[in-house]
């Protein structure tokens, strides 16, 4: 720009030199990182240099994979639709008829394990075509009013809409559309080892179930006095409009699971990745026969209350029983995807071996 | 600014206005001095409306910087649109992410451009402060002398003082200057880049003041123009009376030159100068491959808005299904109404577009240019391309296009000081046939190269060499060996440079080094020189005719003379400004009339005259006839060196002027000649002792040995042209007072004006003799100058007086008429001698050339240099090759007639060469490097015509055919034209170099403008895009730095492409589980922060630092070069390829998760961050997949991407559980850190999804591996070997071809030059060229190494034997005809006006070519040039070589017709 005036003024002075003088001023640092001369590994992608690394991740893969594979094979895994099964049908049909929504139904659904399920054996209860991963559904709730501040129980955030108060204007608690829409079925699982045989209630541990800091940290109830009862700690609130029972009364057999570090609602407000999902309902308690060692093989009922409606999205409804391993539960997938990528490996690894063995020389000459 | 500062001044002064309109009204300017208003206070001083001579480039000041940086930065549109998508999140129906979260990568982009912004605005406000910090004189009426002030102080009407070598702070009127003449030279480089002075005149009314101007007395009002940027325009009248031009403007910029001093009142100042006005701001460039990349990012564009329809519909489709009855997990809109599915799916629409926004890659244009400015930043710091000598850098002056640097396909260069280093060194001579090898300059020059090329190198023994001859004896050897002893010291110091630089400073003006100036005196010459001035002055005093002196002293003596009269040469010394010595006894003007011829001639008037004259007529009688008269012993070595040392004080002698002293004691005078080789002959002759003292108009002053200082007046100068090539005086000698015409000129043109020798063998033999030498300096390189002298009786030259002072006042045809005049006098000369000089070209400029053309980048040379010279240069520079033929275009000015007649139809196109050569090569065209044999020379005039909207089509396929062309006595314009033409038309990537401000137009058309940092002022740097400081630095700039910066730009580029596309395609794939409904399964923070933070500093650490090939190997194979070239880092398909590679490896890293979790009880963030991780893992893999090297930093960044994920993801997941609405990841990263299934998918993920490309790679590598891969290996193995040759080229070829496969070195070979000796294959074939007269297509392209007997000999040959000849009527039809052998039939095609050509059809299969061009001129004067060719195949002399490349082997001869010399050359 102001060359005209003979002088290299627009010379950009990088490096801070200017206090520099001297004829050689200017002279750029000779260092390696300047110079671009950094020592440098450069491997070449040739079939020679690929190869040890293919056959090393084929070997592995294979190793993983078969290790898996075993594993997996110990599990147990029982899925039972109920939605229209046994008496279950009956709930199913009532339910079309929206005014039967808040009567409750009940019905028992039989089935038998041909297996015994050895180990902790989990009992989830799992829908089929529920969406909880829509954006918006999930946006729908207020972690702040969860997590027990008294200013949000009564002011929802507007991520509630449209749950945030009901017709009468009382604030919604726990609002949103996640609670709103809570699975509220319940299952009672008996056992019964042959006809005949004395009817066992297989017990189940119905806490413990959601994680650790979601029921510490993410869930508290609103603070109260000692003197409170949770039901006055939420007076001037009112249940999501679906909801049967209040929020303090979710579980009335014990009192501390109730508000909002109730289980199953902190279980439920994770919301599932996909539309066909499963969340846990109880864990097996193995301190009594004959579940000591998991559950035995024979024939079982489970007595469920049957209130969620699924026909409107052509849901369904299943109870799962299932052991776990290390790596999760009974899901073959990663197995077989460890030793389809050996193979694959294998094979491309065979293939650059006949490619290096064809053209390897040539590669040489290269060299030379 | 200006409109600014008048602005405010309007408001200010509102009493004022009215005279302000009426400035206005008038258009022009009232300038009155500022010292007469000094005591008045600013409001009354009529000046004060103008701008003021500080200058700001700036574009911000503080409080500006933000809004206006943030509007400019609005400008681009990728701002604007990420600016609408972050605002596009406010609005609660669509939004995606926390807002505030989505503002984010748009002001980090914003803040990251505005920093850069901030910091070049800076840089340029450094830059002015230090302008308007210059120091100048302004009178100060109060003080009543000058004062110091800087610049920007100045005021218009200030008076200022300006002393020599002082730059001009503004545009200035010139009311005084130390000149007796009223002259002041400038010096305009740095506007127009001439480095020739110009003068300006001080203002008509001042002209006469003889006192030293006071400005106290002015008080003259000047009127004048309002600033305008015309250079050349300038009008104005001061006190209404006398009027203002041109001639009496110094502008702002320029330079005083030998000017004691002068004074003048400013007239614009500041912004307002013309310089400044005429100071554009840089065209905005973009890089050919970010156009490459728009496009794709319009691609992404295009695939962003498919996918986001794509799942709209889908969302549409899938709410539909449900009918009226909503499922209780579609949340209703917050008035509790259901949205309709079609509206749901507007909505959904926007809000994929926010969810998709990373596929446009915001942060690619961020990182882009922060990728840039790193390289920039290192090709910078290149140690290489630093200057020791001159302390300076490259400068990269634009910061955005360093991958063009790897894309050149056409380089147009300038020539003088761009290939040479415009100094012109005198090698050789040889006087009245005798050779005189100069040996000890020779060494003497190789000194200074090799004191260039190995600086370090001890070499003690060097300096001794240099001879210290006691037989010279005067300060002139005494300064050589100081000079060697200089030297010495300076290498003793250990470099080069510091001795370079000292020979700078001590230079003020353009041309003159040391290494110019110190010519070492051939021993033999010399004694030989001092003989012949002894026994000259002997015969002198005595008063004996001159004819007694041998003939060959004579000779000498006479050559030396005409080495230093013969020029246009200045002298000035280097203390003083040039000294107007007014020593004259009486103001003299080349003769003007007849009657001045008289009296002058009068021995009358010549005795009263002066004192040259009263002696010079005391020798009266004629000595041309040389008798030999050796019999005056040559004075020995001591007498010489007395005689020296006396001849300060000798008075006396025929024409000596011992009261002529205009050099100081001691102080070398300096010469500013025209053009530099005539400086070297001053130089040259210098070093005899035969100096060149003064110069006036009517008298030039020359000392010789032993006779002191002798007055030659000068009667006519006649000018050098180009079409006489040569220029002569016309002097009266002193000692014979015979009036004595001196001729120098190029050897074509000087030796068939020798008079034929009658007499005797001797001169024959001079003659021949000396045209042999003529050859050999030409093979040198060297450029070649006859001297030549002709003596007139006083008949005679009254004679051609009459005839040239007619030809001087004719009003029509008086070009013509001098012209012919000039030609009268040239005639039956006597040949003294012929010089060979050589324009020395910059180091390292042939290899430079040479690697460059085989990186396949075509050279232009675009010089306003005469042809000779230029061709010469071309040789010399290897441009122009003797193995290639070349065409020259040569259109006279009668074309202009003919290209009116002929411009119908085209098929007898006007030049036919062009119509014939192009239609010839657009049948081999078929393989572009086939018959790159060419070389094209064309002159200005003939550019004119071919640039011609009609023909440039043609001009461009002959052009694009040659292997080099060469343009001389372009002008800028043409310049940028030619630039402008390739550049559109061929679609090709451009750069121009040059050094100069008249290769400012052509380095700013160009796509990349480089500048040469070297003498010829600033201008061309300013304007260019690089600054180098020298031309072989363009090699290294190019092939490595260019390479570097366009592979990894490229490369880096595609990864973004990829990077964001595999990225997006996850979420994609998730609408189809999650109802379309636009959820991600990605937390919103990792899905804004990935590409800016995750995933940003790896490929940064690889954009920057990544070399595929080392610096070495890319030197050393140019070859690779291509690769950037062809774009083969960047095409189309790859970006296809990387989005098919993105979207297979995001189903991958999709899928795997999805069914390893399918069915289970995951949450949706616990399944999304491992898909996140492992998308990160992948991307971070594909890297260094691409990575070809690794250095500490690649492993660093790439360790850091990963650890500042997990750590971000750490503490984002335990900070707080309600911060992040809507999304709640709380403790997700830590539960999945204790699952066992996230390390099984981490592993097995990133194995199958980059399984493929490594594939791909591994496979490339080995089977089709692209030359920069092989470049790779070999650069491997070198480093393996430590050396070794490995690196020739059939080495790479034969490891290719047995694969069978296409290298791309098939293609490399094609254009390497291979020689074939003509002698050894028959001449099966040949064209002629016959060439009408007045538009001659000439071909000259003989190797200057064959001997003119010779080539007579092969031409004649040709001529009637073989001048095989194949027509063909049409010359636009490809397909060949009929082959012919008959003289006759080419006679007879010669007269055929029109142009009839063959052509061969299919080049592969023929082996003969011949290109015919016949037309016989009306005049019966043919010229015929046969053009040879032979096709070979190749005969097994290079077996690795393909066939193809094997029959591009040209022999040129000519013919030329005896009325026309044999060749073109100086």
């Amino acid at each position: 720009m102001q060359g005209l005036l003979g002088k290299p003024l627009g010379r950009v002075h990088w490096s801070n030199k200017a206090a520099k003088t001297g004829p050689l001023a200017h002279r750029p640092d000779n260092s390696a990182f300047m110079q671009q001369r950094l020592p440098a590994w450069s491997p070449m992608l040739t079939t020679s240099t690929v190869l040890p690394f293919m056959y090393c991740m084929a070997v592995l893969c294979l190793v993983v994979g078969v290790s898996l594979l075993i594993t997996v094979q110990g599990t147990q895994e029982m899925k039972l639709d109920y939605t229209e099964a046994g008496t279950c049908n009956n709930c199913f049909q009532s339910l079309k008829n929206v005014s039967n929504a808040g009567k409750s139904c009940s019905c028992r659904v039989v089935f038998t394990l041909e297996h015994e399920f050895k180990g902790d054996v989990f009992f989830y209860y799992g829908l089929q075509n529920f969406h909880q991963n829509l954006r918006k559904y999930m946006d729908s709730r207020d972690d702040a009013q969860m997590v027990g501040r008294k200013q949000n129980l009564k002011n929802p955030s507007s991520y509630c809409e449209p749950y945030i108060r009901d017709e009468k204007d009382v604030p919604i608690a726990p609002c949103g559309a996640v609670a709103n829409s809570m699975f509220n079925d319940s299952f009672a699982l008996q056992y019964q080892g042959q006809p005949g045989d004395p009817i066992n209630t297989v017990p189940l541990y119905r806490k413990g179930i959601a994680w650790y800091t979601d029921e510490n940290v993410k869930f508290r109830n609103p603070p109260k006095n000692k003197s409170q009862t949770l039901a006055q700690v939420f007076e001037g609130t009112t249940s999501p409009p679906y909801w049967q029972k209040p929020v303090y009364l979710l579980d009335p057999l014990d009192a501390t699971n109730n508000g909002f570090i109730n289980e199953d609602l902190i279980v439920w407000m994770r919301e599932a990745a996909f539309p066909n999902f499963k969340k846990l309902y109880g864990v097996l308690v193995r301190t009594q026969e004959p579940f000591t060692n998991g559950l035995p093989a024979g024939n079982y009922s489970i007595d469920i209350v049957y209130n969620f409606p699924v026909q409107y999205f052509k849901g369904r409804k299943q109870v799962v029983l299932s052991t776990v391993t290390w790596f999760g539960g009974q899901n073959r997938f990663l197995p077989i995807a460890y030793l389809v990528t050996s193979g694959l490996v294998f094979i491309i690894a065979i293939f650059l071996t006949v490619i290096w063995w064809k053209f390897g020389k040539d590669a040489k000459n290269m060299n030379e | 600014m200006a409109p600014e500062s008048e602005e405010a001044g309007m408001v200010k002064v509102k009493v004022k206005t009215q005279k302000k309109k009426k400035n206005k009204e008038n258009k022009t300017r009232i300038v009155h001095a500022n010292i007469l208003y000094d005591n008045a206070k600013g409001e009354e001083n009529p000046n004060r409306h103008f701008s003021d001579n500080k200058i700001k480039t700036t574009k911000y000041t503080l409080l500006s910087f933000l809004p206006k940086n943030l509007f400019e930065q609005f400008h681009r549109f990728a701002n604007v649109y990420f600016v609408f998508i972050a605002l596009l999140n406010f609005v609660p129906v669509v939004n995606a992410f926390q807002p505030e979260l989505a503002l984010a990568p748009v002001v980090f982009i914003l803040s990251v451009t505005a920093i850069k912004d901030l910091w070049e605005d800076y840089r340029r406000h450094r830059s002015d402060t230090e302008i308007n910090h210059m120091d100048c004189l302004v009178y100060s009426r109060p003080e009543k002398r000058y004062l110091e002030r800087f610049w920007k102080q100045i005021r218009v009407g200030d008076f200022i003082r300006l002393r020599c070598n002082e730059i001009l702070p503004a545009d200035v009127l010139l009311l005084s200057s130390s000149d007796p003449d009223r002259l002041c030279h400038i010096e305009t480089a740095t506007l127009d880049g001439e480095t020739n002075l110009k003068q300006r005149q001080v203002v008509r009314s001042f002209f006469h003041l003889d006192c030293e101007f006071d400005p106290s007395k002015y008080n003259g009002v000047i009127e004048c123009e309002k600033p305008n940027n015309d250079l050349n325009r300038f009008r104005g009248y001061i006190g209404r009376k006398c009027g203002l031009y041109k001639e009496n403007l110094l502008l702002r910029g320029c330079t005083i030159r030998n000017t004691e001093e002068a004074v003048g009142i400013v007239i614009y100042a500041g912004h307002e100068t013309k310089a400044m006005l005429n100071n554009n701001g840089p065209r905005y460039k973009r890089s050919k491959l970010e156009r490459q990349m728009n496009v794709d990012v319009f691609w992404c564009v295009i695939i962003l808005l498919v996918m986001c329809l794509f799942t709209a519909i889908g969302h549409g489709l899938w709410l539909f299904q449900y009918g009226d009855k909503r499922p209780v997990f579609d949340v209703l809109s917050p008035e509790g109404a259901n949205v309709s599915p079609g509206l749901s799916a507007v909505y959904l629409f926007l809000t994929m577009i926010i969810v998709f926004q990373v596929l446009i890659p915001i942060s690619l244009f961020v990182s882009i240019e922060i990728v840039k400015i790193c390289q920039v930043f290192f090709i910078h710091q290149d140690s290489e391309l630093y200057d020791e000598e001159t302390d300076t850098h490259l400068q990269c002056r634009a910061l955005n296009i360093t991958e063009d640097l790897g894309q050149m396909q056409y380089i147009f260069s300038d020539k003088t000081g761009t290939l040479t280093e415009n100094k012109m060194v005198f090698r050789r001579c040889t006087v009245a046939g005798v050779e005189y090898s100069h040996d000890a300059n020779a060494r003497r020059l190789a000194m200074y190269q090799e004191l260039e090329s190995e600086e370090e190198a001890e070499c003690p023994s060097r300096g001794g060499t240099l001879p210290r001859r006691d037989s010279v004896g005067s300060h002139q050897s005494a300064r050589v060996v100081l000079r060697s002893q200089s030297t010495k010291s300076h290498r003793r110091t250990g470099s080069r440079a510091e001795a370079k630089r000292a020979s700078i400073l001590s230079k003020h003006t353009a041309f003159s080094s040391p290494m110019e100036k110190d010519i070492t005196p051939d021993p033999q010459l010399l004694d030989k020189v001092n003989e012949g001035g002894s026994q000259l002055n002997f015969i002198h005093f005595h008063r004996q005719p001159m004819s007694q002196l041998p003939s060959d002293l004579a000779d000498i003596i006479d050559f030396f003379v005409a080495l230093t009269v013969c020029n246009t040469v200045v002298v000035s010394s280097p203390d003083q400004p040039r000294q107007k010595v007014r020593m004259r006894f009486e103001l003299k003007s080349p003769v003007k009339t007849i009657e001045d011829f008289i009296k002058r001639f009068t021995p009358s008037r010549l005795t009263s005259g002066s004192n040259s004259s009263s002696t010079s007529s005391l020798v009266t009688n004629r000595s041309s006839t040389r008798g030999c008269s050796s019999a005056l012993s040559s004075p020995s070595a001591e007498s010489t060196l007395t005689k020296l040392d006396e001849e300060g004080s000798r008075l006396g002698g025929a024409g000596l002027l011992a009261d002529f002293s205009p050099v100081p004691g001691g102080a070398e005078l300096r010469y500013e000649a025209e053009s530099p080789d005539e400086a070297a002959l001053v130089y040259a002759a210098r070093a005899y002792k035969c100096s060149l003292v003064g110069r006036l108009p009517d008298q030039v002053t020359v000392e010789l040995p032993h006779l002191g200082k002798l007055g030659f007046e000068l009667l006519h100068t006649l000018g050098f042209d180009s079409t006489r090539k040569r220029m002569s005086v016309v002097v009266r000698h002193p000692l014979t007072d015979q009036i004595t015409v001196y001729t120098k000129g190029a050897d074509s043109a000087i030796m068939e004006l020798i008079k034929p020798p009658l007499t005797g063998k001797r001169q024959r033999k001079i003659l021949c003799k000396t045209q042999s030498y003529l050859n050999l300096y030409a093979a040198d390189g060297l450029r070649t100058l006859c001297i030549a002298k002709k003596t007139l009786s006083k008949e005679e030259y009254a004679c051609w007086l009459q005839g040239h002072l007619e030809a001087e006042t004719a009003i029509h045809g008086r070009e013509e008429r001098l012209f012919q005049s000039a030609l009268r006098l040239e005639t039956d000369l006597h040949l003294l001698g012929a010089t060979g000089i050589e324009d020395r070209l910059q180091d390292g400029v042939p290899e430079t050339i040479a690697s460059l053309r085989k990186a396949g980048l075509q050279i232009w040379v675009l010089t306003g240099d005469k042809q000779e010279t230029a061709v010469n240069i071309a040789y010399a520079c290897k441009l122009l090759d003797p193995e290639e033929e070349i065409l020259t275009l040569n259109a006279d000015s009668q074309v202009q007639s003919w290209y009116g007649a002929s411009t119908a139809p085209i098929g007898s196109g006007y030049i036919p060469g062009t119509v014939l050569v192009g239609s010839a090569h657009a049948a081999g065209a078929t393989t572009p490097f086939l018959v790159h044999r060419l070389g094209l020379v064309i002159d200005g005039r003939t550019l004119a015509y071919a640039l011609d909207k009609s023909l440039e089509d043609k001009f461009l396929e002959v052009a694009r055919s040659c292997r080099s062309v060469l343009c001389c006595r372009s002008t800028p314009l043409q310049k940028s034209t030619v630039v402008k033409l390739v550049r559109n038309k061929l679609k090709v990537m451009t750069l121009a170099i040059g050094d100069g401000a008249n290769d400012v137009s052509m380095i700013q058309v160009a796509d990349v403008g480089v500048g040469i940092s070297g003498q010829e002022g600033m201008q061309a740097v300013m304007a260019s895009d690089f600054a180098l400081p020298r031309f072989q630095y363009l090699q290294k700039l190019l092939l490595v730095h260019g390479h570097w910066c366009y592979s990894r730009l490229a490369n880096m580029i595609l990864y973004f492409f990829y990077k964001n596309a595999m990225f997006v395609a996850l979420i994609f794939w998730f609408q189809f589980y999650c109802g379309f409904s636009g959820s991600s399964m990605v937390d919103q923070w990792y899905l804004v922060f990935f590409n800016l933070m995750f995933s940003a500093f790896p490929q940064l650490v690889t954009g920057t630092l990544d070399k595929d090939v080392s610096a070495h190997t890319l030197q050393a194979l140019p070859q690779l070069y291509m690769n950037g070239q062809n774009s083969e880092e960047y095409k189309p398909y790859m970006f296809w390829m990387n989005m098919m590679d993105a979207f297979y490896q995001s189903l991958v890293c999709f899928f795997i998760p999805y069914f390893a979790y399918a069915g289970s009880d995951v949450d949706l963030f616990t399944w999304g961050t491992p898909i996140t991780t492992l998308a990160l893992i992948t991307i971070l893999l594909h890297l260094g997949i691409e990575t070809k090297t690794w250095t500490w930093m690649n492993w660093a960044s790439i360790v850091f991407s990963a650890c500042l994920f997990f750590a971000v993801a750490l503490s984002y997941n335990s900070s707080c559980p309600t911060c992040y609405a809507p999304s709640n990841p709380y403790w997700t990263i830590q539960r999945l850190l204790l699952e066992p299934r996230f390390y099984l998918l981490c592993l097995v993920t990133p194995v199958t999804a980059l399984l493929p490309r490594y594939f791909y790679r591994a496979c490339q590598g080995s089977l089709f591996p692209s030359p920069t891969k092989v470049g790779r290996q070999l650069d491997r193995s070198w480093r393996q070997t430590h050396g070794g040759n490995i690196f020739s080229l059939g080495n790479l070829a034969s490891t290719s071809d047995p694969l069978g496969l296409k290298t791309a070195f098939a293609s490399f070979n094609n254009p390497l030059p291979r020689y074939f000796p003509p002698k050894d294959h028959p001449q099966s074939a040949h064209s002629t060229l016959t060439i009408p007269k007045d538009a001659a297509v000439s071909a000259p392209s003989d190797p200057p190494l064959r001997t003119s007997e010779d080539h007579d000999q092969s031409t004649a040959t040709d001529d009637t034997q073989s001048c095989l000849e194949v027509t063909k009527e049409l010359p636009g039809v490809t397909e060949g005809s009929r082959v012919v052998e008959s003289p006759e039939r080419s006679a007879l095609q010669r007269s055929d006006i029109g142009v009839s050509g063959w052509v061969s059809s299919t080049p592969p299969l023929l082996q003969k070519e011949a290109v015919e061009l016949g037309t016989a001129p009306p005049g019966g004067r043919s010229r015929c040039v046969a053009y040879t060719r032979n096709w070979e195949q190749n005969q097994g002399s290079d077996p690795e070589t393909p066939p193809v490349e094997s029959r591009t082997r040209t022999q040129t001869k000519q013919s030329i017709a005896a009325d026309y010399s044999e060749e073109d050359r100086l």
